[in-house]
């Protein structure tokens, strides 16, 4: 088969039915791409795993950007991205076509009175266990009360937050640092 | 104009929304809400609670509706809203379809250098800042109602906002099953 239309028939079905986001995807990824296909391999995957993680992005975004360019340069990529966003954008047009004209309705009016609560929890969530992997110290432990502050109290916008925060990191890492 | 508006914030969410999904929401619900003025809060909430039931990531899910909601918003039509959409979608892929083949193409090399780790390093406690900023913010009327608007409405959000956050922390239930029985408690208690 054309592995344009082969690379993106696998990374359609990645995005098709993979609920819970871009980290639930990773395993699903992997037995695709790694195992039953061999289009990298498990070190190369690993790697780039940790470097789509650290750019900005949509995670599962860039995985499959990665991988497409690996296969076939930037065409690969555009298909691999193309099969990854397509199924969500499809469902969720089609969701919020539907949920336009049932928004008033009194039942699932109730029905997300109930939901919001939940869903501010669950973004609440995120925020515990990324402390916990970014290994905050007593040194570090006051960015994240700063940053998040600023934001909600004084309207700082995050894009100013992450500015600032690479440029002190980088400038701790390469000119503090190695003098201490 | 407005999907102009759609394409430069969106593309902007893209080039600066580091850990993940729930990392960009915070600059989503902030471009969306707080400056654009394009969805309510509440409406966002509603995005959020979608994005995750239904398959696929939740960056891509979110820019989607809220490309959607926001040309509906603004008084446009469906087909108008589909294209809405669309570029939010587009929008928001650009810079990591960009950045990708760069890094791939020429700054592999770089990614393990003193200086691209020292930004990391920085970047990695401010997202936790971040995703604690989004859910400060979302903590709204429109989202929990006030204890003198719907005492009663005001008690039982609460109670779901614990319930979910202990549930998903300690007990590690499953969102989609927490939003669904929370959409449930709501239908019983709230309606």
């Amino acid at each position: 088969m054309n592995i344009y239309l082969e690379s993106f028939k696998t990374f359609f079905k990645i995005g098709m039915f993979t609920l819970g986001g871009g980290y639930a995807m990773i395993p699903i990824i992997e037995s695709e791409v790694v195992e039953k296909h061999k289009w990298v391999s498990k070190e190369e995957f690993l790697d780039l795993i940790a470097i789509a993680q650290s750019c900005p992005g949509v995670f599962a975004i860039n995985i499959s950007t990665f991988i497409g360019y690996k296969l076939r340069k930037v065409r690969g990529a555009i298909s691999c991205t193309l099969g990854t966003a397509l199924p969500s954008f499809l469902i969720i047009l089609l969701i919020a076509m539907f949920f336009h004209q049932f928004q008033d309705n009194a039942i699932v009016a109730s029905i997300f009175r109930g939901i919001r609560p939940a869903v501010v929890a669950l973004i609440a969530v995120p925020t515990f266990n990324l402390a916990k992997s970014a290994q905050l110290t007593w040194t570090t432990a006051w960015i994240p009360v700063v940053g998040a502050l600023a934001i909600w109290a004084l309207g700082v916008s995050p894009i100013i937050i992450i500015l600032a925060a690479g440029l002190f990191g980088w400038m701790y890492g390469t000119l503090i640092k190695p003098t201490e | 104009m407005i999907y102009l508006y759609l394409f430069i914030t969106f593309f902007e969410i893209g080039v600066f929304g580091f850990g993940g999904g729930y990392g960009m929401l915070s600059l989503i619900q902030n471009e969306t809400v707080e400056h654009w003025h394009w969805l309510t809060s509440s409406q966002f909430t509603d995005i959020v609670a979608v994005s995750q039931m239904t398959p696929g990531p939740i960056g891509i899910n979110s820019a989607t509706y809220c490309g959607y909601t926001a040309v509906i918003n603004a008084g446009g039509s469906v087909p108008m809203a589909m294209l809405g959409s669309a570029v939010a979608t587009f929008a928001l892929v650009l810079p990591s379809l960009v950045l990708m083949v760069l890094i791939s193409k020429m700054f592999l090399k770089y990614m393990h250098t003193v200086g691209v780790q020292s930004v990391f390093a920085g970047l990695r406690p401010a997202v936790v800042g971040l995703l604690a900023a989004a859910t400060l913010l979302l903590c709204t009327k429109d989202n929990f109602s006030a204890p003198s608007e719907n005492m009663w409405q005001f008690c039982i959000s609460i109670m779901l906002f614990v319930a979910t956050f202990v549930g998903t922390l300690f007990f590690k239930i499953n969102p989609i099953k927490m939003i669904l029985m929370s959409g449930f408690a709501g239908l019983l208690l709230l309606y």
